[in-house]
């Protein structure tokens, strides 16, 4: 177990250190750099700019070295705990995103949870009732949650609140407390704002999660020692909880390791629809300015979560199921 | 799983007359196909949209890109069976409307003006459009003629007719799920066979390479790439370029799966038979490991489609896709971004109900090959 973990770890490691080139491959990858957007942005609105000012602010930001020498130099900064500075909004990354990732990350785990929470009674209940009016309800709900992606349904919600309330359901905080610092009450306004982009992000991974576990269930239920233990007596709650379902979460775990990016990802592009203080909008804006540090950091921790997800789902998968720990510590 | 909703009913003595002892694998597969509800509404359902994308100038009422400063933002029009009279008539017609500016909140007012209706025409000539871009014509299967006009799914912001940007915008929609998936197959089938067949040191490596890559949030990435793309390309360039961007992510699904085949497979006599014939790894793999599995990867690529038509909409959505003046689903929902002006014109959601019905009728078509493509399943 122990050394399964080691390997885990040590597997983590190189992991992210290919997640920082993959970062900065992609950062790099638009053509010309910030600026060449900030030259042409200013020239736009009739500004002219020198050459030599030009060079100046390159030099400033170290934008006229060799690509090598500025990912070592990026990678060194990211261990000391310095992410760089934003050209765009004047300040230390670090600054900008701290906020704005604990959101995300909030986001993410509560939508797991919910996920889990609405897919685990409802796929049991599918399988065990199979063909019942509810099923197809679920199933038919499953699809159509599967079909619709995330951006669209935050639309809708947006629209119905608009439209037949006269709210406006965006943001994460009410006007007042945009930027109050943080009370018992600004907490509480969060907590009136976030169940939409939560609920929003967990229907399509519930839709998945429906799927798997109403077809594995189905699949187990026609077992024989389900047979037997219904033959032996057993109360029918107990043959279902005690063996079937406890063997379906073995998928549902495995399957932590695709939802948790898919809700991050699904995550993004909820909170630029519904305007959230996360990382996704911020993210999106820095990569049409091109402001490397900013785009590059963010990419790089959505990634580290969602590696972080999938090391989480391994080792739970390892801790809950017998099969699979024997077969990880012989080897 | 929808194979059991749908109720595949158990074979009949029929059903085991002899020619289905002697039907071929993709006879059987088909006529299992057959006998599944859904996929088939499926199937109908993607044939009249892409029939109607091919022949898209044909279909459209109006010319997409003409802009009609009178009627901006029209709501749709009403199609009309019965006169003011109550008179009924077969042919349908329309009635042109009329603005008024309310001057309080600067809004347009429509209304119908009932003096002046057109009824509808069949097989008419109108505005002309290139044909394929081969030849000119002005044949439209449907159409009302000038001074009339028929808005079925109203104008937007600039008074374009919002239902033939709909059946322009589903050229690019539908075909864009396509030549990704043409793109993931190459790269998925080449990548994951190599893996699967060598198995070893190669394996671990693309193993790897691949989970890392489902690892990386798909939609951030798809920013990323997306965002890469030059400002000056064509719209072409941009089409393409965005499909590769949609396949860097798409193939590692694919790949996973022909990998397992192949380890699956790589024991079997039949392959094991070829070794010992001399021949060599490249022609095992073509000549009898891919076509063994063939209906697998068919049900993996059908149902790959539509986070392909997805991805792009999001992406033109958020104004990194396909750029204006080529229209997709997702350029023509950017007019629905603005929560505000959609809570007043909500037809401008139309395209999202195309884009949510493409990919159920894809996901049912991918169910119901799936159940048709397993043998153990009757």
């Amino acid at each position: 177990m122990h050394k399964y973990l080691l390997q885990r770890l040590g597997y983590l490691i190189i992991l992210l250190w290919v997640t920082t080139i993959v970062t900065f491959i992609v950062i790099e990858l638009p053509p010309g750099d910030y600026v060449s957007t900030l030259v042409s942005r200013l020239e736009g609105t009739g500004h002219t700019i020198s050459e030599e000012t030009r060079q100046q602010i390159q030099k400033e930001f170290g934008l006229d070295k060799p690509v090598h020498i500025r990912y070592i130099k990026w990678v060194e900064q990211i261990t000391n705990g310095n992410l760089g500075y934003s050209f765009d909004w004047k300040r230390p990354v670090k600054e900008l995103i701290g906020q704005r990732l604990t959101l995300t990350i909030t986001i993410a785990l509560l939508s797991t949870i919910v996920t889990y929470a609405i897919a685990i009674p409802i796929g049991i209940y599918s399988a065990t009732h199979q063909y019942s009016l509810g099923d197809y309800i679920f199933t038919t709900w499953g699809f159509i949650g599967l079909a619709i992606p995330n951006f669209m349904l935050a639309l809708v919600l947006l629209f119905i609140g608009l439209r037949y309330f006269g709210v406006n359901l965006s943001g994460l905080y009410s006007k007042e407390f945009m930027d109050a610092p943080w009370s018992i009450a600004k907490l509480l306004d969060l907590a009136k704002h976030l169940p939409i982009p939560v609920f929003v992000v967990a229907t399509g991974g519930s839709a998945g999660l429906i799927r798997v576990l109403r077809a594995t269930l189905l699949d187990e239920l026609e077992k024989q020692y389900v047979i037997t233990a219904r033959s032996k007596g057993l109360p029918s709650a107990k043959v279902l909880f005690k063996y079937p379902v406890r063997i379906c979460l073995n998928p549902l775990i495995s399957n932590l390791a695709w939802l948790f990016p898919h809700l991050i990802s699904g995550g993004a592009i909820t909170a630029i629809v519904l305007g959230l203080p996360t990382a996704g909008p911020m993210m999106l804006r820095a990569l049409i300015t091109q402001d490397t540090y900013l785009a590059g950091s963010i990419l790089l921790f959505l990634t580290i979560l969602t590696l972080l997800g999938t090391v989480i789902s391994d080792v739970l998968l390892v801790v809950v199921d017998p099969r699979i720990r024997m077969e990880r510590s012989s080897s | 799983m929808l194979s059991k909703l749908t109720k595949t009913k158990a074979p009949t003595s029929t059903d085991f007359s002899d020619s289905y002892y002697v039907a071929s694998q993709w006879e059987l597969v088909r006529r299992k196909f057959k006998r599944h509800k859904l996929a088939r509404v499926g199937i109908i359902v993607l044939a009249l949209f892409y029939t109607i994308a091919i022949f898209a100038g044909f279909f459209s009422l109006s010319d997409y890109q003409k802009r009609d400063v009178d009627h901006v933002t029209m709501p749709p029009q009403n199609l009309h069976f019965f006169d003011e009279q109550g008179k009924f008539h077969l042919r349908p017609f329309v009635c042109n409307y009329i603005y008024t500016l309310n001057m309080d909140t600067l809004e347009r007012m429509f209304e119908e003006d009932t003096s002046n209706c057109y009824d509808i025409q069949f097989l008419v000539h109108t505005h002309p459009y290139k044909f394929w871009g081969i030849f000119e014509t002005d044949l439209h299967l449907i159409g009302v003629e000038s001074p009339g006009y028929y808005f079925p799914f109203g104008t937007d912001e600039f008074g374009r007719d919002l239902f033939s940007r709909n059946v322009y915008a589903s050229r690019i929609s539908l075909s864009i799920g396509f030549v990704g998936v043409i793109l993931s197959f190459f790269l998925g089938s080449i990548i994951g066979g190599i893996s699967g067949y060598f198995g070893g040191a190669i394996d671990m490596v693309i193993q790897r390479i691949i989970e890392f890559i489902i690892s990386i949030p798909s939609i951030p990435l798809w920013i990323a790439l997306a965002a890469a793309l030059p400002h000056d390309w064509s719209s072409v360039e941009v089409y393409f370029g965005i499909t590769i961007v949609l396949a860097t992510v798409g193939w590692t699904t694919l790949a996973r799966t022909v990998r397992g085949k192949f380890l699956e497979l790589r024991e079997a006599d039949f392959v094991m038979a070829a070794k010992i014939s001399n021949m060599s790894d490249f022609h095992i793999i073509i000549k009898h490991l891919l076509p063994s599995f063939a209906s697998y990867l068919i049900v993996i690529l059908t149902l790959s489609i539509p986070g392909m038509i997805l991805g792009e909409t999001a992406l033109s959505f958020l104004e990194i896709g396909i750029r204006p003046p080529a229209v997709s689903w997702g350029v023509l929902l950017q007019d629905a971004q603005n929560i505000r002006s959609l809570a007043l014109h909500p037809w401008l959601f139309i395209p999202a109900i195309y884009v949510i019905v493409t990919v159920l009728a894809f996901n049912f078509i991918g169910d119901g090959l799936r159940d048709a493509a397993d043998p153990y399943k009757q």
